[in-house]
């Protein structure tokens, strides 16, 4: 079963049309990379599901639920964004538990569930850490435990090894693959070794 | 050097004054004292937490919206910002029924229509650096748009609600002009207190005593405000401003236009009042106020008392000048701020004084001072334009020094590192953002000396009215023939007031559009 489709998905800013009759579907569980040029619509259609963006035409299904029309936070999308977004106000560990936080989960339980988080991507004793003050690879790995903490249906990459050094790269790729393995995973990358590596199958976007 | 003389110099003098015993005895005795306090107190809580709740709205709404006539709103409510205060108290008084004249709630509504437009620019402007996708993202995790933003952009914006909130907070606690205008003895802030006890009884005592239980109550509130904003401070105001979208939804839609129209109403419908109570004559509509502005003798043994065209010719003049001093010594000391940086501290908060001190006691305090030998600089011309420019400084530095600091020192190392030596390191990296907030800062100062009330209130001698002062004369008269002269100067004062700040506005959206800048 799919847990993520679209359908005939349009989007045109003005004048230009970015998205044109694209459609889409990943398994539950799967990671399929979405490989295409910058500037060819990548980031937009990850808009679109996540409901950032609303299409021109076109319908957007998680988990078997048509959410074209749901708020953001109502869809069980999450996403990961190119330049991570992380809550300066808060701590690493307020990071990583603000979806459970909002959720209504106990304190001591949640914080307990964001420290596993924080050891699973690699960072753990990183609780009070100011994140203004994290490495690139230490943010991006924040900004992957913070939305998987949020447990969401369907989890949305933007670029996710972007503008890493070349090591980091390649260890936060492989461990991308390991933490995303039983998620439903859309990512988003013009590299299609990254690709290779990070997802299970790999499409292009000019082919959709 | 100049805050030395014409600062702490007539600050001691003050002090010395008011360090009469029997002054303070008399002073503290008086019941009438601590109604003043108490009025004063609860009017400025009062107005300062409404101005807040109501000025978030449009705060939101121009930094994250794009619609038709943004640009007017904002010129709308930055005009409604540099107002004069006794051209705000004239539109209220032009404005409301009779039966509300002259009570609290009219002060009140004056003082929240008046600064409204502090939080949209304080908060508005460190609003619209929070990048979008960081409110998406909290969405992403589930945050309802309630919780996006009490969880996320206020937190985050909240060193601007608290300057906003001290701003505000200060101006409602000095309010003078507006009182002048619109209050009665029931309604008499310190301030008003300070310049009745001053001028009207000879009380110079008393009134240094007042002035300086002001001032203690204010740097209460100062320290208060400057160690919040230190602790909260962020490099956000660095990130480039978020892209603002157009409503989408519904709902969108009739909040951008409700908000968008409540707001332009706020800043616009006292204006109109005044310009409407310019044309009125007990006999109907008439432009006999506007005709006969400049005669001396407005109807056969009438005399308006006052030449309005005198006051407007030595308003233009003053303004001048202060805002020379304003911006060659704010800009000044803003770089001295930023490059000496612990010591700059101090000088920062030196500077802030002027404005915890209010016009009123800056007023005082150059009255009791230079009205002596061997300066008796009472008669100079320049002693007004300085008094001005003493009141504008903290307003220059503060825009000033707000951008200078957050100005990354990695960036000037960056450049040296490049080869540049310090001096030009910090020429490239630093001085390209003064221009701006210089460029606010003037038409801040020019806008606050043409509408400056209280410490000229004090200095300005007779045949030397500047605006304000004749404005508040005239009003004050009964008559709606001498009345409709004042509504003339207001309706004047605040066109010249808003054209000055839509150039400015003007000039930084072509700023804004050249390219490195």
């Amino acid at each position: 079963m799919s847990n993520l489709e679209v359908h005939g998905v349009r989007v045109a800013f003005g004048e230009l049309v970015v998205l044109d009759g694209v459609s889409l579907e990943v398994a539950s569980g799967e990671s399929v990379a979405l490989l295409g040029p910058s500037g060819s619509g990548k980031s937009t259609l990850l808009r679109v599901i996540a409901g950032i963006v609303a299409p021109d035409a076109g319908i957007v299904v998680v988990g078997g639920v048509d959410v074209t029309h749901v708020a953001t936070h109502r869809r069980g999308v999450g996403m990961v964004f190119q330049d991570n977004q992380l809550f300066p106000h808060l701590s690493t560990l307020d990071n990583v538990t603000f979806g459970p936080k909002l959720a209504g989960v106990s304190k001591d339980e949640r914080n307990a569930a964001g420290r596993e988080w924080l050891d699973r991507v690699g960072l753990t004793g990183f609780d009070d850490r100011d994140v203004t003050g994290l490495s690139g690879g230490e943010a991006k790995r924040v900004a992957l435990a913070r939305t998987l903490a949020a447990d969401p249906t369907v989890v949305l990459l933007d670029e996710p090894l972007t503008g890493l050094d070349r090591e980091l790269h390649d260890r936060l790729a492989v461990d991308l693959a390991e933490l995303l393995q039983p998620v439903t995973t859309l990512l988003v990358t013009h590299d299609p070794e990254e690709a290779a590596v990070v997802a299970d199958r790999t499409v292009a976007l000019a082919d959709l | 050097m100049a805050l030395a003389i014409f600062y702490v110099w007539p600050f001691t003098t003050l002090l010395v004054e008011a360090l009469d015993a029997t002054a303070v005895a008399d002073t503290f005795g008086r019941s009438q004292t601590w109604k003043v306090v108490w009025f004063t107190l609860w009017q400025a809580v009062v107005s300062t937490v409404i101005t807040i709740v109501v000025g978030l709205v449009p705060a939101y709404l121009v930094a994250r919206f794009a619609f038709t006539g943004r640009s007017v709103l904002i010129g709308l409510l930055t005009a409604a910002f540099v107002l004069p205060t006794v051209v705000m108290g004239a539109a209220f008084l032009a404005l409301l029924p009779d039966s509300l004249d002259r009570t609290v709630w009219a002060v009140i509504a004056a003082h929240v229509a008046f600064n409204v437009a502090v939080v949209v620019r304080v908060v508005g402007s460190l609003w619209e650096h929070l990048p979008t996708d960081m409110e998406y993202a909290a969405a992403s995790l589930g945050a309802s748009r309630w919780h996006v933003v009490t969880r996320v952009s206020f937190p985050l914006v909240r060193p601007a609600i608290v300057a906003a909130t001290t701003i505000v907070f200060l101006f409602s606690f000095t309010s003078f002009g507006v009182i002048r205008v619109l209050g009665a003895p029931g309604t008499r802030t310190i301030e008003v207190e300070v310049w009745r006890r001053a001028t009207q009884l000879g009380d110079i005592g008393g009134a240094t005593v007042l002035a300086l239980l002001q001032l203690t109550l204010l740097a209460v509130v100062l320290a208060w405000s400057t160690i919040t904003q230190r602790t909260h401070s962020r490099a956000l105001a660095l990130r480039p401003v978020a892209p603002r979208r157009r409503a989408r939804t519904r709902g969108e839609r009739w909040f951008v236009g409700s908000a968008a129209t409540t707001t332009a109403l706020v800043a616009l419908v006292p204006l109109s009042a005044l310009v409407v109570r310019s044309f009125s004559t007990p006999s109907g509509w008439s432009t006999n106020a506007w005709t006969h502005l400049g005669r001396d003798e407005i109807r056969p043994g009438l005399r308006v008392g006052v030449d309005p065209v005198d006051a407007i010719a030595n308003s233009l003049v003053n303004a001048a000048w202060a805002t020379l001093f304003a911006v060659v010594f704010g800009g000044v000391a803003s770089l001295a701020i930023t490059a000496a940086k612990r010591h700059g501290r101090l000088i920062d908060s030196g500077l802030m004084l002027p404005l915890g001190t209010s016009a009123v006691t800056i007023g005082l305090g150059m009255l009791i001072t230079f009205d002596v030998a061997p300066f008796d600089w009472r008669a100079s011309w320049w002693l007004v334009p300085v008094g001005h420019a003493l009141v504008a400084v903290p307003f220059v530095v503060r825009v000033c020094v707000g951008v200078l600091r957050s100005v990354d020192p990695a960036m000037t190392d960056a450049a040296a590192t490049l080869g540049a030596s310090p001096v030009r390191a910090w020429w490239a990296t630093v001085v390209p953002y003064v221009w701006r907030p210089l460029g606010v800062g003037a038409a801040l100062a020019a806008a606050i000396s043409l509408g400056e009330f209280g410490a000229t209130s004090f200095l300005s001698r007779s045949g030397g009215e500047t605006l304000p002062i004749a404005i508040e004369q005239l009003l004050g008269r009964t008559g709606t023939t001498l009345q409709a002269q004042g509504y003339v100067l207001a309706t004047m004062l605040a066109a010249v007031t808003v054209l000055l700040v839509v150039a400015v506005e003007r000039a930084q959206t072509e700023t804004d559009r050249t390219p490195g800048t």
